[in-house]
């Protein structure tokens, strides 16, 4: 999970940035007037700024959609309707589930949903058919089936909102 | 003298100015000392009628009030409580390290007391509008050592607040009783509004927030200017109302009223520094030049010193700390106004500060471009150092 730091900046905003899996810091500043800025760090100097990119409201709006600000939206339109009624989806497991760690069967995913869960994507490597007592842990990719509505209560609830 | 005449000797200046600020945009540095030179030049080459020069100067009060009120506009209470709690070491490691040179400098010159406790704030006072500037030029808001720079310069403008009242009620002068109760006086009276403001500043904000941008200007222009004159009348010092009166809006009206009072201030503020310069006489600056060019290369190393620290503290590596070091040296707008009060003392303080200022926030920036090519070298002499 990513460690967010938030700093003030007075006079200027805010500053929210995290040391990225990739060796650099990312971060955004939030300018007073609604401005975002996005910046990264250089991999000599990482105090610096290599690069930043000013944003307005709604181009920023428009990138968090785009990295996937708005999963549940997100999910509605990237079901593949494979079969008539029957949708599929990959959930992954972030920090804020209540499954971290808990056998699959807890999640009482069938009973509460109607849909079932085909496999676990964990570090690329697809386990297939996983039974109840399957442990899950945070970073794996749930393949969930069942109909459309079902997958998007099946997200929310491994997300830790159903 | 006739209308013409008038609009011609006050356009002229104008235009000069206008000049002086293109030029100093294609050179990427600051305006502000530029400004200054360009006073110097007009002082030396034209006479100003009455007139003008009595518009430049009540021009140039209101760029000092603008300037104060815009800063104290910039930050929000919060900003300034937390600031206090989180970097109070920086903040006495910069006042020791930066009022001391100057204090004791005007000691040496043979300044009368006042006049060196004056010289101090000269040299205490980062310019906030210079860092903050080459921190958006640069692109390095979002480096790791931006947050220690800014906090510094918040610092030192609260401290500011605090200082101006106090020299203010020494200045007014008399016996030792009379500056005593004065200054009791000025500081009772701006730690009432200083609280005040913190209080009930969202209050005023609310009542201020009219929907017309219109009106909104007019009552905040009339507003500062009106506490300005109250607390010019207490001694508390013009500036420094309008600076209250900055801190207590918040919120929604003071995001609508940066963008409107902003030209304002540009344009008064570049009439402030045209006005200082007018007033040096420039048979007085190879007298000073010696002087302000030993305190320069001081106090840019104390203020270098300062953000090195400090940049340390909060973990950045050496790139960064020669980068806070470098943003902190130059003097600006502050200083000017700072010595612009003493001006009768010591009449060597004026040309002495505007030399001081014109090296220091021209060497500042151009050092902090180049943290790339100098931090490696530093880094070596250390590692030497260290291995003795």
């Amino acid at each position: 999970m990513v460690k967010l730091e938030e700093t003030h900046l007075p006079g200027v905003g805010v500053r929210h940035d995290f040391d990225g899996r990739f060796g650099k810091r990312v971060g955004v500043i939030t300018h007073r007037d609604g401005r975002r800025e996005i910046f990264v760090a250089r991999r000599d100097d990482p105090d610096a700024c290599a690069q930043s990119i000013v944003l307005s409201d709604e181009e920023a709006e428009a990138v968090a959609d785009l990295l996937g600000g708005s999963t549940i939206t997100r999910h509605m339109n990237t079901l593949t309707q494979d079969i008539e009624g029957l949708a599929m989806d990959w959930v992954p497991l972030a920090a804020g589930t209540p499954y971290a760690g808990q056998p699959l069967g807890d999640t009482k995913m069938r009973t509460r949903t109607g849909t079932s869960i085909v496999a676990i994507m964990r570090d690329g490597q697809a386990i297939a058919a996983p039974g109840p007592e399957f442990p899950l842990k945070v970073g794996d990719t749930v393949v969930v089936v069942g109909t459309p509505g079902g997958v998007v209560r099946a997200a929310r609830l491994l997300g830790g909102e159903g | 003298m006739s209308l013409g005449q008038l609009l011609l000797e006050i356009g002229a200046v104008i235009l000069v100015l206008a000049f002086v600020g293109r030029a100093a945009g294609r050179l990427g540095i600051t305006p502000i000392p530029l400004y200054l030179l360009a006073g110097i030049a007009l002082g030396a080459v034209v006479r100003l009628g009455d007139e003008p020069g009595e518009f430049i100067h009540i021009g140039a009060e209101i760029g000092a009030v603008l300037l104060l009120f815009t800063l104290g506009l910039e930050y929000t209470s919060r900003e300034l409580r937390d600031n206090l709690a989180a970097n109070r070491q920086v903040g006495l490691l910069d006042l020791a390290l930066n009022f001391t040179p100057g204090l004791v400098a005007g000691l040496l010159l043979g300044f009368p007391p006042l006049a060196a406790v004056l010289l101090g704030g000269v040299t205490y006072l980062s310019s906030s509008g210079i860092a903050s500037k080459v921190l958006n030029d640069l692109g390095r808001l979002g480096n790791r050592e931006t947050p220690i720079i800014l906090a510094v310069c918040v610092l030192e403008d609260v401290a500011m607040a605090v200082y101006l009242p106090v020299v203010a009620a020494l200045l007014i002068g008399g016996t030792l009783a009379a500056v005593g109760v004065n200054l009791v006086v000025a500081l009772a009276a701006f730690g009432l509004a200083f609280f005040l403001a913190l209080r009930y500043g969202h209050v005023l904000s609310r009542v201020l927030n009219v929907q017309s941008s219109e009106a909104l200007l007019l009552s905040v222009f009339g507003l500062v200017l009106v506490v300005a004159g109250a607390a010019d009348l207490l001694k508390v010092s013009a500036a420094i109302g309008a600076f209250l009166v900055g801190i207590a809006l918040s919120g929604e009206v003071a995001d609508r009223t940066r963008p409107l009072i902003e030209p304002l201030r540009d344009l008064f503020a570049a009439v402030f520094f045209v006005f200082f310069g007018l007033q040096l006489d420039l048979g007085t600056v190879p007298g000073v030049l010696l002087p302000a060019v030993l305190l320069a290369v001081l106090t840019s190393l104390t203020k270098f010193v300062t953000g090195w620290w400090g940049a340390a503290r909060a973990g950045v590596q050496t790139r960064g700390r020669f980068r806070a070091g470098a943003t902190l040296i130059p003097r600006g707008e502050f200083s000017i106004l700072i010595a612009g009060l003493g001006l009768s003392l010591a009449p060597t303080l004026g040309p002495l500060a505007a030399v001081y200022v014109l090296l220091t926030a021209i060497l500042g920036p151009i050092l902090a471009r180049f943290d790339g090519q100098v931090a490696p070298l530093l880094d070596r002499r250390l590692r030497e150092a260290r291995a003795g």
